[in-house]
């Protein structure tokens, strides 16, 4: 056996502001059917799940008791990470590489709609001795990290809305995406301020939804009935979470996590080697920090808003980012954002993506960030081509 | 022996000091609010329960009746097919007699949490409710019960719409059940399906 490992399957449901019509499980249900079918097996033999969710946005205590009956992994192994959808990504690789199984289910679901009260969620993640006393509402750490970020790196204030735009109007080609518009950067930027130099125009807004993902073991990979994609590289890391004495400016989560499968995947010059990037966005200006974050701009940050006014990013840029709508365009899912954009990673790899598909796209990367207050983060790269010295 | 600590002579700590503010604490009271969709299995289930009925869905694949109702069969992981009303009556599977309520009093009466086999859903199948209008030790596992509505008016579509469950009078409980097997899922090998 050697180390690779296949996506062979993803089960999808569209994002959307609310979805009334299904409960949790029932979403799980559909996305589940729709992936296991999509690599063309049984939920039978799938060996491993994993799912990633959080409690406190479910609004169930150990939510992985929740979870089983859905998924077909009655009597099966099962776990639920507290993490984003890539680190469920990660996990399956590192079950798979080690040997211990063969077929990986990875779930994430947000059913945002549900929480009438996320602020205040948001607000329990904030140190209670510290922070909390002092009463803001904790989306304004973002416009802390979001000025810092501006005065070092001299990006603008007109570029951060520009990403905005750009996003929302990618999601108009996306079928999957709850909050698609045709905006120009004039648009986005005549938003109120939310939290200065933070614009409510450039904050996703939530959405439900549910991505399944099916990984497998070489073999399995190429028997599967669909088109493998191979996970060429995979990495995850926290920095120092402190807000009183934390870097505001870099993502560091991002650049140590990519570095990491970067080492994994070869590459040693990402912009040129990489076709296409999904990264998260659940602040506008954070597209163009985690790209710093993942060397494309290495050297000056600034370039970042020159490439993206120069129209490098857009879809029939050179380096296209966030083709999908991102989580401005597409909904931000919570804990199944990562997991959106490896949707887009396999159906554009696979040439699948319809109207936005990217003319001869092989190798595509994802990148995810919890969301405030963390400094955690997860990468991966995929390829319809498997590395030729594995 | 080497290495052990030694146990220090501590500060004791009063009610008091921490009501004077003495010793420092922080406190929060979460603010958090849901409201989870019920979707296809539970909506229905809590409208018939408005209705003064329980309603289960069924398998045809494995043949079960299963309540409450669900839209995928856990067993067989595909979709359930068929709604079907079933009787507000059935067993006692198992129950406790609980004599520390929720917030930790100490009750005279306890509670009685009961796992019911409900009439007409699968062997196995059942709601869990609470016992009433029953002495504590007058309950036996296989005693048969049925459903207290709440008057029409009075219910809301919750699970609360059943008061509780008691004793039918005159059924003597089961004299012996069989131990029921437990479940193991069958290791399905099929082929992959080749579609494309």
């Amino acid at each position: 056996m050697n180390g690779r490992v296949g996506i062979i399957g993803i089960g999808y449901t569209a994002a959307q502001p609310t979805t009334p019509y299904s409960s949790f499980k029932e979403l799980m249900f559909e996305a589940a059917q729709r992936a296991y079918f999509d690599a063309g097996i049984d939920a039978a033999e799938v060996e491993s799940f994993v799912t990633c969710a959080e409690d406190l946005n479910t609004g169930l205590s150990i939510f992985d008791e929740y979870t089983p009956d859905q998924l077909g992994a009655v009597q099966k192994p099962m776990h639920t990470l507290t993490q984003d959808g890539l680190h469920g990504i990660a996990d399956a690789v590192m079950q798979i590489k080690s040997g211990l199984v063969e077929v990986v289910a990875v779930e994430a679901h947000s059913k945002a709609s549900n929480i009438l009260t996320p602020d205040w969620i948001l607000d329990y993640a904030v140190d209670p001795i510290f922070n909390r006393p002092l009463g803001f509402n904790p989306h304004a750490l973002a416009g802390l990290e979001m000025n810092l970020f501006l005065h070092e790196t001299g990006i603008t204030p007109q570029q951060v809305s520009q990403v905005a735009a750009k996003n929302r109007t990618n999601a108009l080609r996306n079928p999957l995406a709850a909050y698609p518009a045709r905006l120009t950067a004039d648009d986005t930027a005549a938003g109120p301020y939310a939290h200065y130099p933070l614009r409510e125009t450039e904050m996703a807004q939530t959405a439900d939804g549910c991505v399944v993902v099916v990984l497998a073991s070489d073999d399995k990979a190429r028997a599967a009935a669909s088109q493998p994609l191979w996970v060429r590289g995979i990495g995850f890391a926290n920095d120092s979470p402190t807000l009183e004495s934390r870097d505001w400016v870099h993502a560091e989560y991002t650049r140590i996590a990519a570095q990491m499968a970067y080492r994994m995947a070869g590459i040693t010059n990402p912009a040129r080697e990489i076709d296409f990037f999904e990264v998260d966005d659940t602040y506008a200006y954070k597209e163009l920090q985690h790209l710093i974050a993942l060397g494309l701009y290495p050297n000056r940050p600034g370039e970042a808003g020159r490439a993206l006014e120069q129209g490098l990013t857009r879809p029939d840029g050179k380096t296209p980012v966030n083709v999908s709508g991102g989580c401005l365009g597409l909904g931000w899912t919570l804990e199944a954002s990562g997991l959106y954009r490896i949707v887009e990673l396999v159906l554009q790899l696979r040439g699948q993506a319809g109207p936005r598909q990217l003319p001869g796209a092989k190798m595509g990367l994802a990148q995810s960030w919890r969301g405030v207050p963390t400094t955690s983060g997860a990468v991966a790269i995929l390829s319809s081509e498997q590395k030729p010295w594995e | 022996m080497a290495g052990q600590p030694t146990n220090v002579r501590g500060t004791p700590v009063r009610s008091a000091d921490l009501k004077k503010g003495r010793v420092f604490t922080t406190t929060y009271v979460p603010r958090i609010q849901y409201a989870w969709d019920t979707g296809q299995a539970i909506g229905r289930y809590l409208e018939e329960l408005k209705n003064g009925r329980l309603i289960a869905r069924r398998c045809n694949n494995c043949q079960r009746i299963m309540i409450p109702p669900r839209m995928f069969c856990e067993r067989c992981f595909g979709p359930t097919h068929a709604w079907v009303v079933v009787k507000d009556t059935g067993t006692v599977n198992t129950f406790s007699l609980s004599y520390v309520s929720w917030d930790v009093r100490r009750l005279k009466k306890p509670e009685i949490p009961a796992v019911i086999e409900i009439d007409g859903a699968s062997k196995g199948m059942g709601i869990l409710h609470v016992l009433g209008n029953v002495s504590p030790k007058a309950v036996r596992i296989g005693m048969k019960v049925r459903a207290v509505w709440k008057p029409a008016q009075q219910r809301t579509g919750s699970i609360t719409d059943i008061a509780y469950f008691e004793p039918i009078k005159g059924k003597a409980p089961a004299a012996k059940r069989t131990a029921k097997k437990p479940f193991k899922a069958k290791a399905k090998k099929s082929k992959s399906r080749k579609r494309r």
